[in-house]
């Protein structure tokens, strides 16, 4: 390949921004100067070592929006020579994601939250008032965002500063003033103390924390306090029992997969240690994007070392000697406290070479998304990762034969691998006592909208969900319930004449619903579902990564036809209308590539089943 | 240096024509397909094994000489126990598979995907889709009336759903060899393996955006001219719907001249250097109008370079 470059030269900053991840420029042919001295009359070309870099383009992208506040044509030029990656490819990785912006920007910019739980706590109003100040989304200084992961404090903000050192401030409750105040003055509250996080995990009675007992506790910054309070003491066992003996109890506990997918890790992981090629990877798919959930950032940002302990743990019993943690891009506090736990852990011993003395090798790396649902999908974040468009790859082969960079891959979403340390202390078979016969151990619930308490929940697998509501204080204002959202937009929703369903896998599938990762959004008789409905075909449309057909115009024609239902102006009728939701709805479900398309109609069918006089014709109740 | 005088001496001259190293033994397996049991090599896709069997499965991003990427899912189809479809150009097959190929749910997915790609994209020259849109009567007009859409970057563009987004955009003239349309684009991929890993390894092209916005683009959308094209118009000849087209049948289409029952077309082998490649030379009016490359020929399988693809002019060069 030849490598063309055309156009603008990097700014000195820009230059810096992506010398601070890859270091200098080695030679003129890599975009740095020409020294005579030491490359001699005949350039020095590096095109092979820098291409085994090029699955650092996505961090090289966030270097320079991170500096600068976007990426220019000179910015992604100079990133091409260092990494070999042409142009037009680097350009469209970058489109990709939407938190890079290829056009200049503000420094700092504000991405205001208008997703569902947000949405029925004023995020919709804040933005329209938003619009009114500062001029419409995505024109300067704010822009509207999907979910940020912030729910249980809706409505939510998140504010990007590029600077020397970027900032990532989080607004949550947020308002219109606080918003053009902080932008006026350029300023902007601190981070929260760590005990700050307690308020996310509401007082539940009796119930024991396992998975959240240090969080809002203990200080995520001090490796110290996390082994007084136990921590890598699970590590230290792992190591004793050894790799199989890891594996049994995992497979004993019959843990089930946390992300959505629910399929038993154990499984995965014995697949991966037994596969024969080299290397084999972990993943930790931190790649939280799923309306309605955010307990994985709770955990991540109040226990950093625990999930990786879990990581190491993990890694060590299926034979790998790398772990990427892939971290949701709008999570900058979760980056701060993991990169400080990370180094901790590796100057302690727990990370890195011969961990512990025991002559084994694992080092964890954190690579971060940039505003892509889709790469919460296994197969997208494995191309991610590799410094491409966040596609999702068709399946088989599966990632325990072929995942990231084509080799055995296990990928554990964070509350899976916080259970595993979990998992060793109680023994496996005690483990599987906890909670029901098909679904083990304990579980966090994500509870926002209208309830009293929202926040993260840990129980064991069993409550009903009209249990889980009344711990979470019950409904507001002695509202009456209109319908909940279980398992976020690619979820469910149930109507409040469904609340005995047992939050559990199997009994969530008896009622065709589905515990995702544990959202449950709560809507009063208040809201306007139609309204709600609609932001979700919008989501859809929005995060489809484009690639196949079915999903990309499916989406499209999906969220139009909810605009034509609410605006009750059908193309032909409103049979018509519903029969065309069912076949945009049964292409997407069997014929695109991945989950997101295949499940892009699922909530929305679902509400038109299960909620009762939802886009009722003029005239009639 | 050695004292015989020699420091160089070649190889003796070989007596034995050297042969091709064996083929590798494939292992045959049995799967079903609308009810027939055959028997075929374990390395087919269950494409290769419906067109054995003269099974007509539709394809649009599927090409003999590129690595599928099964992204328009127009060839799904069925196996038993499977939760979803499964794409025929790509799935290899294994022992005891079931497929139908024309079930009603294979046929409600092919009809779907016609209507959203007819609905979005202009496939008034892409013969082989409209072909398609007949067979499985699919109604791309249900979508109400289409609409000019505008590419946005945010999630939040104004819908109001009377019309039918399209991905219409302005036409590309920006050289004098080939057009670009990609208001005809179905994003097929096809163009961007041409330009990349499958043939010519010059990546000028790629695609950029995300969701219905992705679209193929040079670098910020530069024109072809400042990008690193080198004209070898491999993307021309792998797209599906005319998209790509040489400037000559963009010209004449626009003057109403183009009439492919008038054409007739002539396989010869280019003479500009020794690679050989066979060019089809598609001619109307005793003219060269544009020049193909047979998928099939061992040489380049339909891959060509510049000269051999645009470097007709001088043929037509007569003294008058
Ligand atoms: S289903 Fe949607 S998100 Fe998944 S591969 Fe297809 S277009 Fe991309
Ligand atoms: S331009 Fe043609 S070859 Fe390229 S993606 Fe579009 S339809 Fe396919
Ligand atoms: S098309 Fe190009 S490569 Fe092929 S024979 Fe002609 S000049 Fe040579
Ligand atoms: S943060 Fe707004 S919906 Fe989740
Ligand atoms: S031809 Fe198989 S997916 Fe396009």
């Amino acid at each position: 390949m030849d490598l063309h470059i055309h156009g603008d030269t990097a700014s000195p900053q820009e230059r810096e921004a992506v010398d601070g991840l890859l270091g200098p420029a080695p030679s003129a042919w890599m975009g740095g100067l020409r020294n005579l001295n030491e490359e001699g009359r005949i350039a020095l070309v590096g095109g092979q070592e820098s291409r085994t870099q090029r699955h650092r383009l996505i961090e090289a992208f966030h270097a320079v929006q991170g500096r600068i506040g976007w990426v220019s044509e000179g910015a992604l030029n100079y990133i091409c020579q260092r990494l070999s990656v042409p142009p037009a490819e680097a350009y469209g990785v970058a489109t990709f994601y939407h938190l890079f912006s290829l056009s200049p920007r503000p420094s700092t910019v504000v991405h205001v939250c208008d997703d569902i739980a947000c949405r029925i706590k004023g995020g919709e109003n804040l933005c329209q008032d938003l619009e009114k100040t500062l001029g419409p989304s995505g024109s300067g200084s704010w822009q509207r965002s999907p979910c940020l992961g912030l729910c249980e404090r809706a409505p939510a903000a998140l504010t990007l500063q590029a600077a020397t050192t970027p900032r990532g401030i989080t607004l949550a409750p947020t308002s219109g003033e606080e918003i053009t105040q902080g932008l006026k003055q350029n300023a902007w509250p601190v981070d929260e103390p760590f005990q700050n996080l307690s308020r996310s995990i509401p007082p539940s009675g009796s119930r024991e924390l396992r998975l959240l007992k240090r969080i809002g506790k203990i200080d995520p910054e001090s490796i110290e306090a996390y082994i007084l309070s136990g921590g890598y003491a699970r590590l230290k066992q792992a190591l004793a029992l050894g790799s199989e003996g890891v594996i049994r109890e995992v497979l004993d506990s019959k843990l089930m997969g946390r992300g959505g997918a629910a399929f038993p890790t154990g499984r995965k992981w014995e697949a991966v240690a037994k596969a024969p090629a080299k290397p084999h990877y972990l993943v930790c798919n931190a790649d939280e994007s799923e309306p309605g959930t955010f307990k994985d950032r709770l955990l991540m940002e109040g226990d950093p070392f625990a999930v990786l302990e879990g990581m190491t743990i993990a890694g060590l019993a299926t034979g790998c000697e790398k772990g990427f943690l892939y971290l949701r891009g709008e999570y900058p506090l979760a980056g701060k406290r993991l990169a400080l736990a990370l180094d901790l852990a590796r100057f302690a011993g727990f990370l890195g070479e011969n961990i512990l003395e025991s002559g084994l090798n694992f080092d964890i790396e954190i690579r971060r998304g940039a505003g892509a649902y889709i790469c919460g999908e296994e197969t997208a974040l494995f191309n991610s990762i590799e410094g491409k468009r966040g596609e999702p790859r068709n399946k088989p082969p599966f990632p325990v034969q072929e995942g990231v960079f084509g080799k055995p891959t296990v990928i554990n979403n964070v509350e899976t691998l916080v259970n595993i340390p979990l998992i060793l202390k109680e023994g496996g078979k005690a483990y599987a006592q906890l909670g029901t016969e098909s679904s083990t151990g304990p579980k966090l619930f994500c509870l926002s909208g209208h309830v009293a308490r929202p926040g993260v929940y840990e129980t064991t697998f069993g409550p009903t969900l009209r249990q889980m509501i009344e711990i979470a204080g019950g409904v507001p204002e002695g509202r009456k319930i209109q319908a909940i959202l279980l398992g976020g937009a690619a979820g469910v929703f149930v109507g409040p004449d469904q609340l005995d369903i047992p939050l559990t896998f199997e009994g969530t599938r008896a009622a065709n619903a589905t515990l995702g990762s544990g959202v449950i959004i709560i809507f009063d008789d208040r809201v306007d579902m139609t309204d709600i409905l609609t932001r979700i075909a919008e989501f859809f449309r929005a995060e489809s990564c484009g690639q196949c057909v079915p999903c990309r115009v499916g989406t499209v024609r999906q969220e139009e036809l909810f605009h034509r239902l609410r605006s009750q102006q059908p193309l032909v009728s409103r049979e018509e209308e519903l029969n065309l939701l069912k076949e945009i709805g049964q292409v997407m479900r069997d014929a695109s590539i991945c989950g997101l398309g295949q499940t892009a109609s699922s909530a929305v069918e679902s509400a038109l089943k299960n909620l009762k006089g939802l886009f009722a014709e003029r005239g009639q109740p | 240096m050695s004292n015989d005088g020699y420091w160089f001496q070649a190889p003796p001259v070989s007596t034995r024509i050297p042969l091709p190293p064996a083929e590798p033994v494939v292992e045959l397996v049995d799967i079903t397909i609308d009810g027939r049991t055959v028997q075929a090599p374990k390395t087919s896709t269950i494409l290769d094994v419906t067109r054995s069997l003269g099974i007509d499965t539709p394809t649009l991003c599927f090409l003999e000489n590129l690595t599928p990427v099964n992204v328009c899912r127009i060839c799904v189809v069925e196996l038993t126990g499977a939760r979803t479809l499964v794409p025929a150009c790509s799935r290899k097959i294994e022992a005891g598979m079931v497929i139908q190929t024309d079930s009603p749910r294979v046929r409600l997915a092919r009809k779907m995907v016609l209507e959203f790609l007819g609905s979005s994209v202009d496939l008034s020259t892409a013969p082989q889709a409209q072909s398609y849109i007949e067979r499985y009567d699919a109604k791309p007009d249900r979508y109400g009336p289409r609409k000019e859409s505008a590419r946005t970057h945010d999630h939040a563009e104004a819908v109001d759903g009377t019309k039918a987004r399209t991905t219409q955009v302005p036409v590309k003239i920006d050289n004098d060899l080939y057009v670009r349309d990609y208001s005809k684009c179905i994003l097929c991929y096809k163009c961007v393996e041409a330009c990349g890993t499958d043939a010519q390894n010059t990546f000028a092209i790629a695609v950029a955006g995300r969701g219905f916005q992705s679209h193929i683009s040079t670098e910020a959308d530069v024109p072809l001219p400042d990008s690193a094209c080198v004209y070898c118009g491999n993307c021309i000849g792998v797209c599906p719907t005319g998209a790509l087209m040489f400037k000559s049948e963009f010209d004449m289409r626009a003057a109403g001249t183009w009439d492919e029952s008038k054409q007739t077309q002539t396989d010869t082998i280019c003479s500009f250097c020794g690679v050989g490649c066979t060019l089809t030379l598609h001619v109307q009016d005793n003219s060269i109008v544009k020049v193909t490359s047979p998928l099939d020929v061992e040489v380049t399988h339909g891959h060509l370079c510049i000269k051999g693809r645009f470097g007709y002019q001088y043929v037509q060069n007569r003294d008058e």
